[in-house]
């Protein structure tokens, strides 16, 4: 999709990356009088790590004290509750459980609660053997104890990026997807040219938000300072039966020796359990494997065994953006005028306010005059999540709309008008798994099985196209 | 929110809620109401295009989308209540549904309710498939919408993962898609296609012939980016694994019913099955809730599902006159080689009903088999059957239900060779 409007002059910040943190920046910049673009290789927003998390939002209570990661996010947490709210975006403060399971895990419990404290997450305390029991009654025997972070929420991790980017563009940021920046010349004066096989684009201030790829785009620059390794994660979604079987996100207890894995209630109301954390050479290896999952199967069994009991209804894998550095790499090059958001690890979704809100502060030290604009509009996402009212459930929306009482994915009640308004929303779903991500349309129990045809042809009809392109048939 | 009373509530307008509310109709019930979520009713033979439908009650040979019609239009001539692209959302009470539709939310309460919601097929996550998340992979139901309903073209070369009878029906939309199947991947060691009239045999041979069944096998990856580029298919018996090139892979059977419905009503569910647990007369352990069709097991023919429905109306109108809700039963536990048993449920027999049959599928091959049921000590039950073949059923007589006695617990059903 692209909003741009020739002839161009050059904008005074591109973002490239439209990925939670990209976004992010973005949202924070149109507040002020500057012309900015928001640039993405995919064809939408957010295809990058930022749609395959575990969308835990973090308080940050674990994070390595002293570090950025852990400075951004706290505040990052503080900022996204006035905003997620706000903007409609799905989420629920349901607590996190951390469960000790043999000594080792015991032992690090005062530890982290130290950890905790030391981060400002004040209200993190210890649980007691019976106390766990009372909180998770479901969980396997054998458990010795715990700890409870009642911050710990769980969020939507694609209503984020696309709520900051509707509201960016909203406020005159400009987008530009389906744009691969493959290098960075300077032009006239100030100026920068960002160029791919899409065309170039002019900018006065460059910044790298290209998550998986922003080792690549620093290199463009000259800086050889970190290299990203992409780090897969496996995750196995639960059909919604297993909601009631667990109360708060349990979370694993780091000890260096083994990876735990998490279980978590997601907005939807399903169950995930993972990730796996695994080195890959190949940043485009997104699928799962049958280690993997055997492994996450194993794991599920020693946790929450009544959960392996429920259909699976989904499994994917996502690759965090991890590097030689045990921190975040944003680094600002003012004589370059270019600024590396980077390495944004495995606490991105959580961090994005923080990082985005730091960045603008090394945009005026680096000379950026910031002048608020007079008028700033807000955005609201229509709701997803199963805390919020669904059209197919509201009167009032359907007294509006008829089409909000049509549904037309049944496991996940997703009606004709949801779909209607994705398709013609200020950032429009243009392929199926856009829209997928902005209604739920087939991430259901039956994947499709009665729908796929359908939503297909709906989107096929929108875009005046055959339905076979969208499944991806060549002649 | 609108609000209405209704005697009888059918949930589902396939093949069973139809035949049920038909038989009501006919029975002197007046006032039933049916709701089907999708536009059109008829359930899933609308979307099966190939002959094979109408066997065992229509008594003619028909394709899906003229046996569902005709399930209608006799709807129609009754003046069957159908309200369509209305779906069942919740319970609000023990015989009150909750359902939404373009004309907005309405409870109805019911004296009966009857669910028949069908069955779906598992898909590939839910088969934890390893691999990408690629564009080309099919359930046959959603591939005979693609291929039928949107007239589209699906791809080129494709692996069809199983080999039983709904394997053909991928089989066949394939061929009228143009798209050629390359292989039938099976865990079993040989098909399960057995059971299939013989025209069907016929025309399928030259297909069959092209798509070779690869036995004790499974597709233990799909590689590819944008759209499937290939699957390995693992020998289950050596462990080797071979690339096999494709743009397209169906997953066939594997059958769940859609018993959301069912369970968010706190309907007892049954463990083989994963459908409720029912009796003989597909009475539920919740008072007033009945269940037919494919939601009890999974895949019938739909002319057993539809007959299905005619039992459970007779059962439906039992009830509503004589509140026969709490009936003294015993489960019916299948051993270790038998996937489900249904009814599942043993219930003293009642002369009102006529003798009706027990169904059973079986994990694997057994051939010849012994069906033999017993209660405690006493063997009540027992059969030579030629061969029981894995995701096929077999149906037996009931009359040994007469001989359960209801203080002595389960009712042990086993095949053995
Ligand atoms: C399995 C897993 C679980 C996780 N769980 C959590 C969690 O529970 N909580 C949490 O807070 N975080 C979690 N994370 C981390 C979080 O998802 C990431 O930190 C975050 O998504 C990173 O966002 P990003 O914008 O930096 O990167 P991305 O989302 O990858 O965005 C980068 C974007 O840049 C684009 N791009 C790349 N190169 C170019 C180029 N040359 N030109 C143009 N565009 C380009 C990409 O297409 C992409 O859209 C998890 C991650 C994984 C993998
Ligand atoms: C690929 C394929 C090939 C087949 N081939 C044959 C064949 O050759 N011959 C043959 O005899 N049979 C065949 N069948 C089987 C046949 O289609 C089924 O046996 C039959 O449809 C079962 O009827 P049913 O009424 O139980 O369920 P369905 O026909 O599935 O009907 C259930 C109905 O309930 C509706 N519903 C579900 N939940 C709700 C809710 N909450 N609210 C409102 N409505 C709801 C559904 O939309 C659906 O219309 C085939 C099936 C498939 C999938």
């Amino acid at each position: 999709m692209t909003n741009l409007k020739p002839p161009m002059k050059p904008f005074d910040v591109a973002i490239i990356g439209a990925g939670v943190v990209g976004c992010a920046i973005a949202r924070q910049l149109s507040r002020y009088t500057l012309q900015c673009v928001l640039i993405d290789s995919e064809p939408d927003l957010g295809m990058g790590t930022s749609k395959a998390s575990t969308a835990i939002w973090h308080t940050g209570f674990d994070a390595k004290p002293g570090t950025l990661e852990a400075r951004l996010l706290t505040r990052s947490y503080h900022l996204l509750e006035d905003y997620v709210p706000q903007a409609g975006i799905a989420y629920e403060r349901s607590g996190a459980v951390l469960v000790a399971w043999n000594e080792d895990q015991f032992n690090a419990l005062p530890g982290l609660l130290a950890k905790a404290h030391e981060n400002g997450v004040r209200d993190v305390h210890l649980l007691s053997v019976d106390q766990v029991y009372e909180l998770e009654p479901r969980l396997n025997a054998g458990a010795l104890g715990g700890l409870m972070v009642p911050g710990e929420s769980i969020i939507c991790t694609y209503g984020l990026p696309l709520a900051m980017a509707t509201e960016a563009a909203a406020n005159g940021v400009a987008l530009q997807f389906g744009f691969p920046v493959k290098s960075v010349a300077s032009g006239e004066g100030a100026v920068q040219l960002l160029s791919g096989p899409a065309g170039s684009l002019a900018c006065r201030y460059v910044i790298n938000a290209a998550g998986l790829y922003s080792d690549e785009i620093d290199r463009l620059y000259g800086y050889t300072r970190f290299t990203v390794t992409p780090r897969r994660g496996e995750l196995i979604v639960f059909d919604k039966f297993a909601r009631p079987l667990v109360n708060h996100v349990l979370l694993p207890i780091p000890t260096g020796k083994t990876k735990g894995v998490l279980v978590s209630p997601t907005v939807y109301g399903n169950v995930m359990l993972g990730p796996t954390a695994e080195d890959l050479k190949d940043k485009t290896q997104k699928g799962t494997s049958n280690e993997g999952l055997d492994f996450l199967w194993k794991k599920g069994e020693a946790i929450l065994s009544p959960l392996m009991k429920e259909e699976v209804t989904a499994t994917y894998a996502g690759l965090r953006a991890a590097t030689e550095h045990s921190d975040y790499q944003i680094f600002p090059s003012a004589e370059q005028r270019y600024i590396c958001v980077g390495g944004i690890r495995s606490t991105g979704i959580s961090a994005s306010l923080g990082i985005a809100e730091y960045v603008q502060g090394l945009l005026e030290e680096m000379g950026v005059a910031l002048q608020p604009k007079a008028e700033y509009q807000s955005v609201r996402l229509p709701p997803l999540g199963e805390a919020q009212t669904r059209p197919y459930r509201s009167e009032s929306a359907i007294a509006a709309d008829p089409d909000f009482g049509r549904i037309v994915c049944h496991c996940e009640r997703v009606t004709a008008g949801e779909i209607k308004n994705a398709l013609n929303s200020a950032i429009p779903a243009t392929t199926l798994d856009g829209l997928r991500r902005r209604t739920r349309c087939m991430q259901g129990r039956c994947q499709g099985f009665h729908c796929h045809a359908d939503v297909s042809k709906m989107l096929a009809d929108h875009l005046g196209v055959k339905p076979a392109s969208l499944i991806g048939y060549k002649e | 929110m609108k609000q209405r009373k209704t005697e009888v509530l059918i949930v589902g307008a396939g093949p069973a809620g139809l035949a049920a509310a038909l038989e009501l109709k006919r029975l002197g019930l007046t006032d039933l109401l049916v709701l089907e979520r999708d536009p059109v009713a008829g359930g899933m033979p609308r979307f099966c295009h190939h002959t094979g439908f109408g066997i065992l009650d229509r008594h003619r040979l028909m394709t899906g989308p003229g046996y569902a019609a005709a399930w209608v239009a006799d709807a129609k001539r009754q003046q069957v209540e159908l309200l369509t692209q209305t779906t069942v959302i919740d319970w609000t009470g023990p015989l009150t549904c909750l359902a939404t539709g373009p004309e907005g939310l309405q409870e109805i309460e019911a004296r009966a309710v009857l669910l028949a919601t069908g069955c779906r097929e598992r898909p590939r996550a839910a088969r934890l498939v390893a691999g990408s998340r690629s564009q080309g992979i099919f359930t046959t139901g959603s591939l005979q919408d693609f291929v039928h309903h949107l007239n589209c073209r699906v791809g080129k070369r494709a692996v069809i993962v199983g080999a039983e009878k709904v394997s053909l029906s991928a089989l066949m939309t394939l061929a009228k898609a143009r798209c050629r199947a390359v292989a039938m991947v099976t865990s079993f060691p040989r098909h399960q296609f057995y059971g299939i009239y013989r025209p069907a045999k016929i025309a399928l041979a030259d297909l069959l012939h092209r798509a070779p069944v690869k036995v004790n096998s499974a597709v233990h990856q799909i590689l590819g980016h944008e759209r499937v580029e290939a699957v390995e298919i693992k020998n289950l018996l050596t462990g080797d694994c071979t690339s096999t090139p494709c743009d397209t892979v169906v997953f066939t059977g594997d059958w769940i019913p859609d018993y959301e419905l069912a369970r968010s009503g706190g309907v007892p569910m049954d463990a083989g099955t994963l459908g409720p647990a029912v009796d003989r007369r597909l009475r539920t352990r919740k008072a007033g809730v009945f269940a037919a069709g494919n939601l009890l097991r999974g895949a019938e023919t739909a002319d057993v599902a539809a007959k299905e429905g005619i039992l459970v109306a007779r059962s439906i109108q039992t009830f509503l006159n004589h509140h026969d809700a709490d009936f003294p039963c015993v489960p019916i536990v299948p051993d270790a080689a038998v996937r489900w048993v249904s009814p599942n449920l043993a219930s003293p027999e009642d002369a009102l009903m006529p003798c009706g049959k027990v169904r059973f599928s079986v994990k694997d091959f057994y051939r010849p088999a012994r069906v033999r049921i017993e209660q405690a000590d006493q063997v009540l039950f027992e059969q030579r059957l030629r061969a029981c073949v894995p995701n096929t059923s077999y149906a037996i007589s009931d009359h040994w239900m007469t001989k359960v006695n209801f203080a002595a617990g389960p009712v042990r059903f086993s095949v053995v060779q």
